[in-house]
């Protein structure tokens, strides 16, 4: 780990809340570490896993995924399948060697831009902690978490049925 | 890769340009493969910016456009608009937020142009897998459906009306005028509610652009904005509308007496076959099911008997009507909060604890006690009485907020007690008075000036268990006065406890019947707090009055005419233009394992079972893409938010730390 480490996070924010908190900060002019690179999506429901694994392996050392309240889904509910296939998840980044604190699922509501700079600033820090993810060797092999062939295939082909299973 | 990716960096005075090197970010940009031009420029959003980017794809033959600049919320629409004005699907246009989500958020200038970088070329990498769409254009179904009929949905009704306009307006009592019509006065002015209330039911009864459809429920609604279809249960009333004149005389003629929960709330009695109250509107009667003597036992008929209209029909079913509306208002105001959950205040164990509700209708003169305040024995005039404010309100075990009309409505009762009863003692126990209203802070002073004791403190218990002689046979409110330091007791002979308002028992099956959010009390949320409290998350759905939030009659009555301004704003504009963001299916590769059936909250998904496969109903989609996200065959696209498309912008985010696998 280089001494001047920058975690790299990718967030996914949802269009109707998180998005907009985002904006609000921004607006605020609230300052929060630059490290977090946005990419909207209607609804947190949409991060499909893939996205996330996909983050993870082009290079970056986070997720964040954020979305709506529960209860004040633009959606209805599409938070809740977000939330149900986060925790999922979490158990197969788990099996994968990848520290938990590297996913993140936060709520922040359109009018809550401090929470959204508190929750990038909050993952910053932890992810300078941990140092960077280094995709390839903690998941494709070399630390040895799990047998090559079985990573590999995971890595190159995470569809994860199981997730996605309401 | 044959596109041409134009790149535009908006210096946005210095709000971009001061943090930012926009030059460098324009720079670099043009070396990315793809970018046929990339260009810096002061004010994009300007006629000089656009006409730029409109020269740019007519001279230089862009195919697709990034515009680094402000948020897609604030200027997508705006540069949408450039592109389509030279030639080019709006939709192939992509914003990177590099002033909301970068340079505003950060001092850092080195981070912030990396980043900007990095959001730059997430969305060339994006925008190249854009696909040209076309924005759906539906007409407007020019009626409306108001669901609730009390002040707010009346309100709202007359003003389409009005307008010209047809609305359906679908009650679920035998009565509209809601809870307004159970008052007596209202504050701060102390005008009597039925005088002006009344009105404008007999408007909305006898306005004919209104369809009245009282003592019904909605069963179903489907569609979306400009092209609702409502499915509305009349329940039977066992009285032929047609026929009746509302004479009244079933309800005279009537054997069988019931205490009346509902308009009277316990304190007077109705007949089984009956209207609420006298004003009622629309003026025909129900009978009463559960109570009507012939229903139960199978002879009586006396109302039939003396019908003179031959209008009792005792073989009525409930009707099962639909029609379509294009808009739909929602007016179905609240719940008086249940004191019974508040077992120390003595709400039904001590005979003369009375709820706000109750003591309403006891000091309304067509009330059931004629508009004199008694004990519950109906005669006796108490010499003290007692209101406790914030019941249910502004309390961690009940709710939180702040129900915003007990106060006011507390101090009305102060004045009406002071007022018939002069020799009686009034004691109002509050935690704070709430008197932020036109001419409010003017009526609580003129009621302490009357006479009323206000005490602070919110009361621990009422009771009849006496420690002196002076406390015998009478309720005990004890309470730490806050104001003097001390454990008070003062005997009363009569309790009234200042119920709050709440979401309607039912309000979130009439959020799932609707599609709406409702917030963690149960009232409707709206699409923003301060910009928009009236429309929904559901275009074409609007909220109006305490269904949405505690609020008064004031309030309630400008948000039913704001509301139906929205709707007639809507109606006038005559079609409504709808995002192509849908979610699609792909026949062949979906397995028809209809995970995604479950999943849409709107139903938009349909399963074939004799293909075995699912379908996208495209009108009913909202495009949230929970679906796309679910399918594990891949068979779901969402449009402009394809699995392609969100791959690649992560790919071209990640341009500086990627490792890619394959190497």
């Amino acid at each position: 780990m280089s001494e001047s480490y920058e975690p790299v996070i990718v967030g996914f924010l949802c269009n109707w809340c998180s998005y907009r908190a985002a904006d609000l900060a921004g607006t605020a002019r609230l300052h929060y570490a630059p490290n977090m690179r946005p990419i909207r999506v209607m609804c947190s429901g949409r991060v499909e896993p893939d996205l996330v694994l996909k983050a993870l392996r082009e290079g970056a050392d986070g997720v964040l995924i954020a979305g709506c309240h529960p209860g004040e889904c633009h959606y209805v509910e599409g938070n809740l399948k977000a939330l149900r296939r986060y925790v999922l998840l979490r158990r197969l980044l788990r099996q994968f060697g990848i520290e938990e604190a590297r996913v993140q699922l936060v709520w922040a509501s359109a009018s809550e831009g401090t929470v959204l700079a508190d929750a990038v600033n909050r993952m910053t820090e932890q992810l300078r902690a941990l140092g960077p993810l280094r995709w390839r060797q903690t998941v494709l092999g070399g630390n040895g978490h799990q047998p090559e062939d079985t990573q590999a295939s995971a890595a190159s082909q995470p569809a994860m049925e199981e997730a996605v299973t309401p | 890769m044959t596109e041409r990716v134009g790149v535009y960096i908006c210096h946005c005075g210095t709000n971009i340009a001061g943090v930012i090197d926009v030059e460098d970010v324009a720079r670099w940009s043009s070396e990315q493969p793809a970018v046929a031009i990339a260009r810096d420029y002061k004010f994009m959003c300007s006629s000089l910016g656009q006409e730029l980017v409109e020269k740019d794809i007519k001279e230089l033959g862009l195919t697709r456009i990034v515009v680094g600049a402000c948020s897609p919320h604030m200027h997508e629409k705006t540069f949408r608009g450039a592109a389509e004005r030279a030639g080019l699907n709006p939709f192939l246009v992509e914003m990177a937020n590099i002033r909301e989500l970068d340079a505003w958020a950060t001092d850092d200038k080195a981070a912030a142009t990396h980043k900007a970088k990095a959001m730059v070329k997430g969305a060339i990498e994006r925008v190249i897998l854009h696909q040209p769409l076309e924005s759906l254009v539906v007409p407007i179904n020019p009626n409306t459906l108001i669901i609730g009929g009390g002040i707010a949905g009346i309100t709202a009704a007359l003003e389409l009306a009005n307008a010209g306009h047809h609305v359906y307006m679908v009650e679920r009592e035998p009565s509209i005028g809601g809870h307004m019509a159970q008052l007596d006065k209202t504050f701060p002015t102390l005008d009597c509610a039925a005088c002006i209330l009344t009105p404008r039911m007999v408007d909305t009864g006898q306005h004919p652009n209104i369809t009245l459809l009282a003592h019904s429920q909605v069963e179903a609604v489907e569609g979306y904005v400009g092209n609702f279809t409502v499915t509305v249960r009349k329940k039977a009333s066992y009285i032929n509308e047609e026929l009746c004149t509302g004479c009244g005389i079933c309800e005279e003629k009537c054997p069988k007496k019931v205490v009346d929960h509902v308009f009277d709330a316990g304190m007077g009695q109705r007949k089984a076959v009956y209207r609420p109250f006298p004003q009622a509107v629309p003026k025909y009667p129900v009978i009463d099911r559960d109570n009507c003597i012939y229903f139960q036992r199978g002879k009586c008929k006396a109302c039939q008997i003396f019908c003179p209209a031959d209008a009792i029909d005792f073989e009525q079913e409930d009707r099962l009507l639909q029609f379509e509306v294009g808009n739909i208002i929602v007016a179905t105001g609240y719940d008086p909060f249940d004191a019974t959950r508040i077992p120390q205040y003595g709400f039904g164990r001590l005979a003369n604890v009375f709820t706000s509700v109750q003591f309403e209708r006891m000091v309304n003169a067509s009330g059931p006690t004629g508009g004199r305040i008694v004990l519950r024995d109906g005669v006796t005039q108490p010499q003290s009485v007692a209101i406790i404010h914030c019941v249910g309100s502004r309390d961690e075990n009940y709710n939180e907020y702040c129900s915003r009309v007990c106060c006011m409505y507390s101090l009305k009762f102060a004045h009406l007690v002071r007022e018939r009863l002069p020799q009686a003692e009034v004691y109002n126990f509050y935690i704070d008075i709430r008197a932020a209203g036109k001419r409010y802070e003017e009526f609580y002073h003129r009621v302490m000036m009357e006479g009323a004791h206000m005490i602070r403190g919110r009361v621990a218990e009422v009771t009849d268990a006496a420690r002196t002689t002076d406390e015998e046979g009478k309720l005990v409110v004890q309470v730490y006065d806050t104001l003097f330091g001390e454990q008070r007791r003062i005997p009363v002979d009569m309790v009234v406890l200042s119920v709050g308002v709440q979401a309607r028992h039912d309000s979130r099956e009439m959020a799932k019947l609707l599609g709406l959010g409702c917030d963690f009390s149960g009232f409707f949320t709206e699409r923003h707090p301060k910009l928009d409290p009236l429309l929904t998350m559901v275009e074409g759905i609007y909220v109006c009055g305490a269904c949405q939030g505690p609020m008064a009659i004031p309030e309630t009555v400008a948000q039913g005419a704001g509301a139906a301004a929205r709707v007639a704003g809507m109606i006038g504009q005559g079609t409504v233009v709808m995002e192509p963001i849908k979610a699609h299916i792909d026949a062949d590769q979906c397995s028809g394992c209809r995970i995604c059936n479950n999943l849409c909250p709107y139903t938009a998904i349909v399963y074939h079972e004799d293909r075995n496969v699912s379908e996208v109903i495209t009108a009913l989609c909202q495009g949230c893409g929970t679906c796309v996200a679910a399918c594990p065959s891949g068979a779901i696209t969402g449009a402009h938010f394809t699995r392609r498309q969100l791959m690649a912008q992560v790919e071209g985010m990640l341009w500086d730390v990627r490792t890619p696998v394959e190497a």
